[in-house]
């Protein structure tokens, strides 16, 4: 039937992995347990530039977002291993994005530099390319997937869902069960 | 565990070791004979089970891979299929039983013979089942009390009679349940305790639901939800008579000029091709790789497929429909932490000529997201994607939100069928399912009159905002039922009432592809009441000396 939770499957960009794949990204994972760790397969200067996106995507206002999870190395970790047949996305929608940006902005250097309004601006207009969405479903995915896969490093994805992570839950869930007690 | 050698000349061969597939290989060495079970899938312990949303929903870890196994989709017989995965399954011992959300409902006793009651559906092959709720009803029983269900008997005024109660109580209603229950009876309905086949209590050495949420999808650390793997598969193997020999995929069931099944031919892990010789097959392989094996199995003497005489094998495929509505509250559900569902309806589910067509559905409470999914595509249509909104809302919404998910017909149409694809291949080389399916226009009809009542009821349970998912969306089945229709007309039918083949006397095929209607969708139970019964039958027939 409709499953939302099977949409993303359907319909979204993301390939499938072999097993091979999933130990590298795992292991990979483990060594980028610390949000400066060194990339795998971006250069610096690309990673600073998509991370600029992911952080327009879930920004640090106030509350971690996609820079302190470290979604780019659950980003840089997709490009190496699970998502490899991706990158050719990522190269040719970086550059297009660049040039949409030096049209819009000629006085701007990188994607990094943009002011606040000015990054906004860029992406609402290229908020319909597959590259941005596919940067939008890998920031989300490296929010809130396990840590084991590079993001959400210290568990900062999930605590902003309010998601306690926890093998034993006691029940009265949630407030409305409380009221029925 | 005993190890047979593939000379050997097992009494049984149990091809797939799902939900039904577990119960027979249980059910056949408890009562003597020599199985072993085929399973293609990986054998995972509990222990190994993992949280892990990306890996499990994404990644494919433990239900069928896309990659290495393809298959095609299209609306209609003109349209070239194209490869896109539009169904799903637990692809490991114990098949879908240790992935799937629970829900356990037994079918109503109209359910086996709507045909008769509501008449003729123009378009559909909609048929009477050659089995009564009466006949099943103690399958049903016994399939709660030795797999472990938890549940409250009578709660459900529109049930059939039921010879025992659940053998556990319910489990504990979540926030959604509340809620759920306070619309529904503000409307003049009938809430009821979800039946599930989770222990709500420790039964039988193991123990009981810790809550930790990750359930639909998950396979259980805890060995609390009711999978073959975790109640009838260590049975099995304890009679020292059952082998599960998996990492086996099986590409053909041999037969013989006599028009008998001699054994079952596999690619083990290392792809090497065994030939396991038995005296009787019994194919649980599910509703879509069921009819691909007897496709792929043909002979000269069985030229259109094995068992295929009537050339219903692989039609009156049924889908898992279903319409989706989502709301917000304003104190936190936490719906995360439990089991999916915890409060239903089946008010809805008789079928109503008033209404105009046919169809009806049941109702759930649920939380049908993880993180990840949730992220993606569980805020409203109008939410914005990314940025400072978004994350807000996402913070918000994902502890503030439940659904009601209406789990509905899908009419038996001939034309919707499932057979091999012409050119495209597998990783092992062989041919793949090609699937050609468009629901009835009676069920989208069906659908968008339930969403309405979905919405209703989240209105009435106080929600401060409602929205719906498209139901032209059908996306990927679940519930993979019909292809091998039952019926007592050989030339209308592949199994008989005990889902024996009519045309190949010592074959059995028990799974959800017997299924002659999808009732209200959950099939699960029934596949499980049918394998009981299936496996008592081929017993008889084995001691008679008919195999
Ligand atoms: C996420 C999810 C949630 C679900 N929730 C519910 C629910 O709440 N309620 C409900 O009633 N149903 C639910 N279902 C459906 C339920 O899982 C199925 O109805 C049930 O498992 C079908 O049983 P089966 O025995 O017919 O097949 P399966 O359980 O699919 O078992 C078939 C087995 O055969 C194996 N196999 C297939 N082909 C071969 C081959 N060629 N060689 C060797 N082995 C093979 C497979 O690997 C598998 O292990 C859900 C399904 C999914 C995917
Ligand atoms: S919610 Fe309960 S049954 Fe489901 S996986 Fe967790 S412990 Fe097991």
């Amino acid at each position: 039937m409709y499953r939302p939770t099977r949409r993303s499957l359907l319909f979204g960009t993301l390939s499938a992995a072999t097993l091979a794949d999933v130990a590298m990204a795992q292991e990979h994972a483990q060594r980028a347990a610390s949000t400066n760790a060194a990339f795998r397969y971006l250069k610096a200067a690309d990673a600073a530039e998509i991370e600029a996106i992911a952080s327009q995507i879930l920004p640090s206002d106030g509350t971690p977002g996609a820079r302190e999870a470290g979604c780019i190395h659950f980003i840089d970790r997709a490009l190496e291993s699970f998502d490899k047949d991706k990158r050719g996305v990522y190269t040719k929608g970086l550059a297009e994005m660049q040039r949409k940006r030096s049209e819009l902005f000629p006085e701007s250097r990188t994607i990094a530099g943009l002011e606040q309004a000015q990054a906004i601006a860029l992406f609402t207009a290229l908020q319909e390319t597959e590259f941005f969405k596919l940067v939008r479903t890998h920031t989300v995915m490296g929010f809130l997937a396990t840590p084991d896969w590079g993001g959400n490093q210290g568990n900062v994805g999930w605590a902003h869902i309010g998601l306690e992570h926890k093998m034993i839950h006691q029940p009265p869930f949630g407030y409305y069960a409380g009221e029925a007690k | 565990m005993i190890r047979y050698k593939p000379s050997e000349v097992v009494d049984f061969v149990v091809i797939g070791s799902g939900a039904a597939g577990g119960v027979v290989a249980k059910e056949l060495s408890t009562a003597g004979f020599s199985v072993v079970v085929l399973e293609q899938g990986a054998y995972v312990k509990e222990k190994d089970f993992k949280h892990d949303e990306f890996g499990v929903a994404y990644q494919h870890a433990i239900a069928n891979d896309p990659k290495v196994q393809p298959s095609t989709y299209r609306t209609n017989a003109s349209e070239t299929a194209k490869v896109e995965q539009r169904y799903d399954y637990g692809r490991l011992v114990g098949g879908g039983s240790v992935h799937f959300t629970a829900n356990y409902w037994r079918f109503h006793p109209d359910d086996f013979r709507e045909r008769s009651v509501f008449g003729d559906v123009p378009g559909s092959s909609f048929a009477d089942w050659p089995v009564t709720y009466d006949e099943l009803e103690p399958y049903y029983t016994k399939a709660e009390w030795e797999l472990g269900i938890s549940g409250l008997a009578g709660a459900n005024p529109f049930e059939g009679p039921r010879s025992k109660p659940y053998p556990l109580p319910p489990l504990p209603v979540k926030s959604s349940g509340v809620l759920f229950e306070r619309g529904t009876k503000k409307l003049g309905l009938h809430p009821f305790p979800s039946p599930m086949a989770i222990l709500s209590q420790p039964y039988q050495g193991r123990g009981a639901c810790t809550h930790c949420g990750f359930c639909e999808m998950f396979g259980c650390e805890m060995r609390a939800k009711s999978s073959t793997l975790a109640s009838v598969i260590p049975m099995a193997e304890k009679t020292g008579k059952c082998e599960i020999r998996s990492g086996c995929y099986v590409r053909r069931i041999q037969s013989s000029d006599a028009g008998r099944v001699t054994g079952a031919v596999y690619f083990d892990s290392q792809r090497r091709e065994v030939f396991q010789r038995a005296r009787a097959v019994v194919l649980s392989a599910n509703g879509v790789e069921s009819a691909k094996l007897l496709l792929m199995s043909g002979s000269k003497r069985f030229p259109h497929g094995l068992a295929n005489g009537s050339g219903m094998v692989g039609r009156n495929f049924m889908w898992d429909l279903g319409s989706f509505a989502s709301d917000l509250f304003d104190h936190p559900l936490d719906e995360y932490k439990g089991v999916q569902v915890s409060r239903l309806i089946h008010d809805y589910y008789a079928a109503d000529p008033k209404r105009g067509f046919y169809g009806g559905a049941g109702i759930d409470a649920r939380f049908d997201w993880q993180p990840i999914s949730f992220g993606l595509d569980g805020l409203p249509p109008d939410a914005p994607k990314w940025g400072s909104e978004y994350k807000r809302m996402l913070g918000k919404y994902f502890t503030h939100t439940f659904s009601a998910l209406a789990h509905a017909t899908s009419l038996p149409v001939e034309s919707n069928v499932l057979d091999l694809d012409p050119t495209v291949k597998d990783d092992w080389g062989l041919p793949v399912p090609r699937i050609t399916y468009q629901p009835h226009p009676d069920d989208m009809k069906n659908l968008v009159w339930i969403q309405r009542r979905q919405v209703e009821i989240l209105e009435a349970a106080g929600a401060t905002r409602v929205w719906k998912y498209p139901v032209e969306d059908i996306g990927v089945s679940r519930h993979l039922m019909g292809t091998m229709r039952m019926g007592n007309d050989p030339a209308r039918s592949v199994v008989d009432r005990f889902n024996r083949a009519h045309d190949v006397p010592n074959l059995f095929v028990v799974d959800g592809s017997s299924f002659v209607t999808s009732a209200r969708q959950q099939p699960t139970a029934t596949i499980q009441a049918l394998a009981y019964r299936a496996a008592e039958a081929a017993g008889v027939a084995a001691r008679r000396g008919e195999l």
